[in-house]
């Protein structure tokens, strides 16, 4: 697989929160709005990569039979490295995920992601697959963070602040004025129906897309005629 | 048997590879970690006691437990705010257990005279949308209790509107402001009888802990 390859397979082909549908808890969870999404999605994103390197590094010492405690124990530490990080650095986002940053080491994608691949791979490309796969995360969460927020809240990236400081508070939109906000959305049933809407919609444009390069691919050569097919 | 045994060591080696970084981590960010959590802390407490002290808030406090008026065997923390060695006001941290899921952790910012200085919502699980108008940044419903006291009003006013009382509940959501406003009663009396106790300053906690 080239590094392009995996690229591709981690951000869409194969997106954990779209197509492969795992850790779907903090996705749905913390998908309320698009500053907890991303905070969410770079720390996960953050630990797959450090994990994935420290299983490719230690993947000839790793006999089958401890691989897996050996791996808990890698994503356990690189995430409470990350635990601490947070709240040294960015503490009041951390108050937000709360309970959420400890529970990335239950994140079924990334122990999956140390099996499948770090484990069998040389460190660099085990490094791309991990940002590939975190930064497909990361998007199905700000996608459905966009979509739950601008529904339930009528505005985008509302407590920026969180994230950026001072410079992020200007960069709450407020798209629908006087909104009175819609429940549902802001409800755990809102994330399940807005997974599912994001579901059907990359399936659709996947549809989309693979129908128009096999029409690219057959328009080179003489083809059945539409009208005899019909 | 020696597959076993060098299986035993990677598996030993790894271990100590992670609890060595998460030292050195810990040990780097240790300082910062607390000096965050204080100066979250102090932004709380802030709102309620605006200046008028000039006394350390978070080293001059103490934690107890007192069954009836804190229920379930939860830690409170009194922070004392004095002017000149006189006691001014203080501010008990304590959870409400009566919402409607889980506690509601609240701020009660109580003057010496055993008048109300204000309530805050620190932290809570109630619905969006319904009883998360408890939170100062949603609504000013917290902002009834200034000026509150156990005979203002009377105390079988101190309830929601729907059981008789004098505050305000919220459209489609009693159960939450019901267990704020009970807390809040049970903590003014319980200030009222230990007053004494509250305020002094060999008092010793119950248990120390972290802020």
């Amino acid at each position: 697989m080239t590094y392009r390859q995996i690229f591709v397979a981690g951000l869409w082909q194969q997106n954990t929160g779209l197509v492969v549908l795992l850790g779907l808890c903090p996705l749905l969870a913390v998908s309320g709005t698009v500053v907890n999404a991303i905070g969410l999605g770079l720390a996960t994103t953050l630990t797959l990569v450090f994990s994935n390197l420290a299983v490719s590094l230690a993947r000839r010492v790793l006999r089958p039979e401890i691989r897996i405690p050996a791996y808990v124990l890698i994503i356990a530490s690189v995430v409470t490295v990350i635990q601490l990080l947070m709240q040294a650095w960015f503490h009041d986002l951390y108050r937000v995920l709360g309970i959420f940053i400890p529970l990335i080491v239950t994140n079924c994608a990334i122990i999956g992601r140390a099996e499948a691949f770090a484990s069998r791979n040389a460190p660099l490309p085990s490094v791309i697959d991990g940002l590939a796969t975190g930064l497909g995360f990361c998007l199905a969460l700000v996608a459905l963070g966009a979509l739950r927020e601008v529904i339930g809240r009528g505005t985008l990236l509302s407590q920026a602040g969180l994230m950026f400081g001072e410079l992020g508070e200007s960069l709450q939109l407020t798209l629908i004025p006087d909104y009175s906000g819609f429940l549902l959305a802001m409800l755990p049933p809102g994330a399940f129906i807005g997974l599912g809407l994001l579901i059907a919609g990359r399936n659709w444009l996947d549809a989309r897309l693979s129908g128009q390069r096999e029409r690219d691919a057959t328009t080179s050569e003489p083809t059945l005629d539409i009208k005899t097919a019909a | 048997m020696k597959g076993m045994i060098r299986s035993a060591i990677a598996l030993g080696l790894v271990a100590i590879a992670g609890t060595s970084l998460l030292t050195g981590v810990d040990f780097l960010t240790a300082d910062r970690i607390t000096a965050q959590e204080r100066r979250v802390i102090l932004e709380q407490l802030g709102q309620i006691i605006p200046g008028q002290y000039d006394n350390q808030l978070l080293d001059d406090r103490i934690t107890f437990r007192d069954e009836p008026h804190f229920p379930n065997g939860q830690e409170v923390i009194a922070y004392r705010a004095r002017l000149q060695g006189e006691p001014r006001a203080l501010v008990l941290k304590f959870n409400a257990v009566n919402g409607y899921n889980g506690n509601i952790t609240l701020l009660a910012g109580i003057n010496s005279d055993g008048s109300l200085r204000g309530v805050r919502i620190i932290s809570h699980k109630e619905t969006p949308g319904l009883g998360d108008a408890i939170e100062i940044e949603k609504s000013d419903w917290a902002l009834d209790f200034s000026g509150k006291s156990l005979s203002n009003p009377e105390p079988d006013q101190w309830a929601v509107k729907r059981d008789g009382g004098e505050f305000d509940q919220f459209t489609g959501a009693t159960i939450t402001p019901r267990a704020v406003v009970d807390a809040v009663r049970l903590a003014l009396e319980y200030f009222q009888a230990n007053r004494e106790y509250l305020f002094d300053t060999t008092a010793e906690s119950a248990e120390s802990t972290s802020p």
